[in-house]
């Protein structure tokens, strides 16, 4: 197995029950890779968000680790960003406040100036340099994620993890803040892991999107690794002549595959698939193999 | 049209006039039925039955105290302003006591469930007790009864203020405390920089359920140990038959309890948050 930079072996989720353990999900294996964005995409209750919690060191899996930079992760870090669905910025501060919050909390030797410069630093690229003293209540739903994506990136961790952060935000919002996250990521090059639900979304952020399957008993079930080239823009991607053939897939995985009985990816072998004619053979192969497993 | 808070007003004094206006029609001596001899008129004899002052003469009594509040003409004649003071300065020491205690530990309580568990028998027999129950044991024990009335404050103030900030602190959000674990605060920053702030407007409202009690049990407490405050001078005048004063001290105590408990609304207003 390559040296990947977060590595994810064997999980499993098992909430125990007097009459039978619910299995959450179980042997999950993903590798990341340094500067990597990956997606993961999967139904309702299969574990996306506990998979999370367990790489930002929220949650305990029940078996299996998780290792980043050849160390094992054991509870929170501030190598390891997190932005939840629902903001999570303190109330009683205001934005720069909160973005100061995260710089303070990383950066422990910098002065008050320093802190406020680099805050307003970020807070300019996800453009609410106008919103500086404003309070979360008085902003809108997106303005109020943008503050949370300042502050996860102006705390520049290893990894940043991304629950869902564009969910209960409306489309055209939704379109603005990921062409400013592929911005901000395009600057920093940071590896991102992150939940969504959307698979346009995913296939316009992401190197490679992770399927899983539903569940109990939820796996990753494939890897496709969209090699779509950048700086991608949510106008021009669809004009990629790859683009509605991984959609489909993506699209075909949910509705129709994803409550089948699927092995494992292990993230290198397993089923990964690409549209790049390079590894035209490996998709021909895995799909020869889905079929077989469904019709199985 | 007026506004709304012009036109509350407006009602509110239409609702005082008519008010003291019945109080004070009602209460006017009845004209004398004949010519008193000069014996009766020494005893009294005109009023056979005792009456509450109208307002007119309450005001102006209450004119004749505020006018002058903090002469002092020996221990059982002095101003209504010493009085309140006295019980003010008993109420806040208590209070603030209180404070020292109970909000620390309500933190240690809402934070641990454990401690949660193992004190919550000692609060529920505590605390229905009536705080001048207190009052033998404390008199026993501290042998001061300027210090006893304090300690009953003390006792009294110390639940609400104890309950919720216990609950506050146990009832914060567990996103912004995921919050200050990615961020690796310590335990302590947690507690100030997290914790503290959301469950300020929580804890600011026990102490306004605490300042509001306080209030009340001072003034009974001051019955009981006698000496100063407005509690003793409501008693002490009742005992001298000046109906005038304890209807005006009455009021006093209104309108000190209700500037108190404006005072923490303040405080209150500034530590809100929107969510």
């Amino acid at each position: 197995m390559s040296k990947h930079f977060v590595r994810v072996e064997g999980l499993s989720k098992v909430y125990p029950s007097k009459q039978k353990d619910t299995v959450v999900f179980e042997d999950v294996n993903i590798g990341i890779d340094k500067g990597e964005f990956v997606c993961i995409i999967g139904h309702s209750g299969c574990g996306k968000s506990t998979i999370l919690n367990v790489l930002a060191g929220l949650d305990e899996p029940t078996l299996g680790v998780v290792t980043m930079d050849e160390k094992e992760v054991s509870g929170p870090s501030l190598d390891r960003g997190v932005v939840f669905q629902n903001y999570s910025l303190l109330p009683w501060l205001n934005t720069l406040e909160n973005v100061n919050f995260g710089v303070k909390a990383r950066f422990r030797d910098w002065n008050s100036k320093q802190v406020a410069e680099h805050s307003s630093k970020f807070l300019a690229m996800v453009g609410l340099s106008e919103a500086l003293t404003k309070k979360p209540s008085e902003l809108s739903g997106g303005m109020r994620q943008r503050v949370s994506i300042a502050r996860a990136f102006a705390t520049s961790p290893k990894l940043l993890l991304l629950d869902e952060p564009f969910g209960a935000l409306d489309a055209l919002t939704r379109g603005v803040i990921q062409d400013e996250l592929i911005k901000i990521w395009g600057e920093t090059q940071q590896t991102v892991f992150m939940i969504t639900h959307d698979v346009d979304e995913a296939i316009l952020l992401a190197d490679r999107i992770l399927l899983m399957s539903n569940g109990p008993n939820a796996r990753v079930a494939e890897s496709v690794v969209i090699d779509i080239p950048r700086p991608r823009n949510r106008a021009n991607i669809i004009e990629d002549p790859h683009y509605y053939k991984i959609r489909n897939h993506l699209v075909n995985f949910l509705i129709n595959r994803s409550s089948d009985e699927l092995p494992s990816a292990d993230g290198e072998g397993g089923v990964t698939l690409s549209v790049n004619p390079a590894r035209q053979e490996i998709f021909k192969k895995t799909n020869e193999s889905i079929k077989a497993i469904a019709a199985n | 049209m007026a506004s709304l808070n012009a036109r509350a007003m407006l009602v509110s004094l239409v609702i005082l006039l008519v008010l003291g206006g019945l109080w004070e029609a009602l209460n006017q001596p009845p004209p004398a039925s004949k010519q008193l001899t000069e014996y009766e008129l020494m005893m009294g004899a005109a009023d056979q039955q005792a009456r509450v002052p109208p307002p007119s003469k309450v005001l102006a009594h209450a004119w004749k105290e505020l006018s002058n509040p903090f002469y002092d003409a020996g221990p059982n004649d002095k101003g209504i302003g010493i009085q309140l003071a006295y019980s003010l300065y008993r109420v806040i020491t208590g209070f603030v006591a209180a404070a020292l205690v109970a909000i620390p530990l309500g933190f240690v309580i809402g934070m641990s469930p454990l401690m949660h568990r193992a004190l919550n028998p000692f609060i529920q027999v505590l605390r229905p007790i009536s705080p001048l129950a207190w009052m033998p044991l404390a008199l026993f024990v501290i042998r001061d009864s300027e210090q006893s009335a304090i300690f009953v404050i003390f006792i009294c103030s110390i639940w609400p203020m104890l309950i919720n900030t216990a609950f506050g602190v146990a009832n914060v959000r567990s996103d912004w405390v995921n919050v200050a674990r990615t961020h690796e605060l310590s335990q302590l920053q947690t507690a100030f920089q997290v914790i503290l702030p959301a469950a300020a407007p929580t804890i600011l409202t026990g102490m306004r359920i605490s300042i509001g009690i306080a209030w009340l049990v001072i003034v009974a407490a001051e019955m009981l140990v006698g000496g100063t405050g407005i509690g003793y001078y409501v008693w002490n005048e009742w005992n001298n038959l000046d109906l005038n004063s304890v209807i005006f001290s009455i009021l006093m105590i209104g309108i000190i309890g209700m500037l108190l408990d404006m005072a923490l609304g303040t405080v209150a207003r500034l530590v809100e948050y929107e969510e």
